[in-house]
């Protein structure tokens, strides 16, 4: 049997004496893709911190096996260096440097952002930015993918397209996933399994896995199912019609 | 083809030159100030004759051009080590930023008195102040551009598994490299500023020096040559420094 990559053991944290996170256990499989969602301040940010390893919890276990990388809200990308640049930070494992230019070529074209290899972030749009920050995630080796709101700042048919965009690129380069975020409909196309958090301190209030294959439509109906049982879990939709909800 | 805006950005500027000459001439023809007081624009066109002629002028201006270049120089080098060092550790920040601050506030040419005694007329004087004038605001703003370098740059550095050497040359120091670019600027603006001071005082060349010649000597005229070429040299200097923010990797601190 595979390790899972990323194991969370009754863990909770706290600033000062305020808690955050209050005795998560989430176990992540290996080439999974797990979406957490919640309200926005109940500390998803936080569990991702906890889970890369830039913090560590107050109390509980955090077992990670392998190497993770981030994908930020914004502005993740070092802006003084190229977009070829950016992208062979991703690479410092490949010793030949023939081997990183041409890992690095694959990569551009990859996110279809050919011609731009010598352009800075900042004259890059929102949308090209972040398939530079996928592209120096998924480059070399690494394991984990932790997507942290990746979308948030792009506008919404922006958005559609980088989910089409993660999910083929996920195809091409498996990888096991945590995204957080605050939007449902990402999280149910996107996610085989979506956690639902409650408000702070977060627990885990609602679970739900989905059974179709990746990538799908936003408009597949095991999508539109999951939205509205989500969106019921949460008290936005009515608990009406013929689904039905599912307490854990 | 040259456009229309170029011109304008030399005709323009040449117009208020061409204003500021003919104002000249009429205050001297006017006769307000004494002739011994008020040269004549023409005088001042034989000054610059007779100084490139003993080549003077020219010496003098390396001489003061030397002593800045040694100043900043051990204020950059010395100042962004040490701003760096009290933007990354809140312990030496809050031990020395009061009298960091301290130094700062003190204009430099306060010191020209004890500049004299240590070491004496020459170039050690001018450069000891012209590092004075330098080092505190570089020391100050390289350590508040590394305080505040953002932080996701150092979870980028962590998750590409940087060691502590790697991240101040690949992301501390590119990080700052905008705001340190524009202390220089203005701190090289003042170095110059103080060099002149400094030689007027503690000097025996360089034009500061030749600015306190030519008024010994009562000659307006050369005075005022010193005068334009100091300013214009000052013009240069910062005009080269302001190369440095097109850099490409600098650039971006400026664009956003």
């Amino acid at each position: 049997m595979v390790v899972s990559p990323l194991q969370l053991r009754h863990v909770s944290h706290s600033f000062g004496s305020l808690e955050v996170l209050h005795d998560l256990s989430i176990e992540v499989l290996h080439g999974e893709f797990v979406a957490i969602v919640g309200p926005s301040g109940c500390g998803k940010t936080t569990l991702l911190n906890l889970l890369s390893g830039f913090n560590r919890p107050t109390s509980g276990l955090i077992e990670r096996k392998g190497e993770s990388r981030m994908v930020h809200q914004q502005d993740g990308l070092l802006p003084w260096q190229t977009v070829s640049e950016n992208i062979e930070l991703g690479l410092r494992r490949v010793k030949s440097r023939q081997e990183r230019r041409q890992q690095v070529r694959e990569l551009v074209c990859l996110i279809r952002l050919e011609g731009f290899e010598n352009s800075y972030p900042h004259q890059l749009s929102g949308g090209m930015r972040q398939r530079v920050e996928l592209a120096r995630a998924l480059a070399g080796s690494s394991d984990t993918l932790l997507l942290d709101e990746p979308f948030s700042s792009l506008d919404y048919l922006t958005r559609l397209r980088m989910r089409q965009e993660v999910a083929r690129l996920l195809q091409e380069r498996p990888r096991t996933v945590v995204l957080v975020t605050h939007d449902i409909e990402e999280a149910a196309q996107l996610a085989d399994r979506v956690i639902v958090l409650s408000e702070r301190p977060a627990q885990i209030r609602y679970e739900l896995s989905l059974a179709t294959p990746r990538p799908r439509d936003p408009t597949h109906p095991e999508v539109v199912q999951a939205i509205r049982q989500i969106l019921t879990e949460l008290d936005i939709e009515s608990d009406s019609g013929e689904y039905s909800t599912r307490k854990r | 083809m040259i456009k229309s805006g170029a011109i304008r950005s030399v005709a323009l500027p040449l117009a208020v030159v061409a204003v500021m000459m003919v104002i000249w001439t009429i205050v001297w023809r006017s006769g307000i100030f004494h002739p011994s007081a008020f040269p004549a624009p023409l005088d001042v066109l034989r000054g610059f004759g007779e100084e490139a002629r003993t080549g003077r002028l020219f010496t003098d201006l390396i001489t003061s051009l030397f002593r800045v270049t040694c100043g900043f120089g051990l204020a950059v080098v010395t100042g962004i080590p040490a701003g760096l060092w009290m933007g990354q550790k809140e312990l030496a920040r809050t031990a020395f930023l009061p009298i960091v601050n301290f130094f700062r506030n003190l204009s430099p040419l306060a010191w020209i008195p004890f500049a004299i005694l240590w070491f004496g007329v020459g170039d050690a004087s001018p450069i000891f102040l012209i590092f004075l004038a330098a080092f505190f605001p570089v020391v100050l703003a390289t350590m508040a551009a590394t305080a505040n370098v953002p932080t996701i740059y150092s979870r980028v550095a962590k998750d590409f598994g940087m060691s502590d050497l790697e991240k101040l040359v690949r992301v501390t120091l590119p990080a700052i490299m905008p705001q340190v670019v524009t202390t220089l600027r203005v701190t090289a603006g003042v170095c110059w500023l103080v060099v002149v001071a400094a030689e007027m005082i503690a000097g025996r060349d360089g034009l500061g020096f030749a600015v306190m010649d030519a008024r010994n000597g009562l000659r307006t005229d050369i005075l005022v040559v010193e005068m334009i070429v100091i300013g214009l040299v000052g013009v240069g200097i910062d005009r080269g420094l302001e190369q440095l923010t097109k850099i490409p990797s600098i650039r971006w601190g400026y664009e956003r």
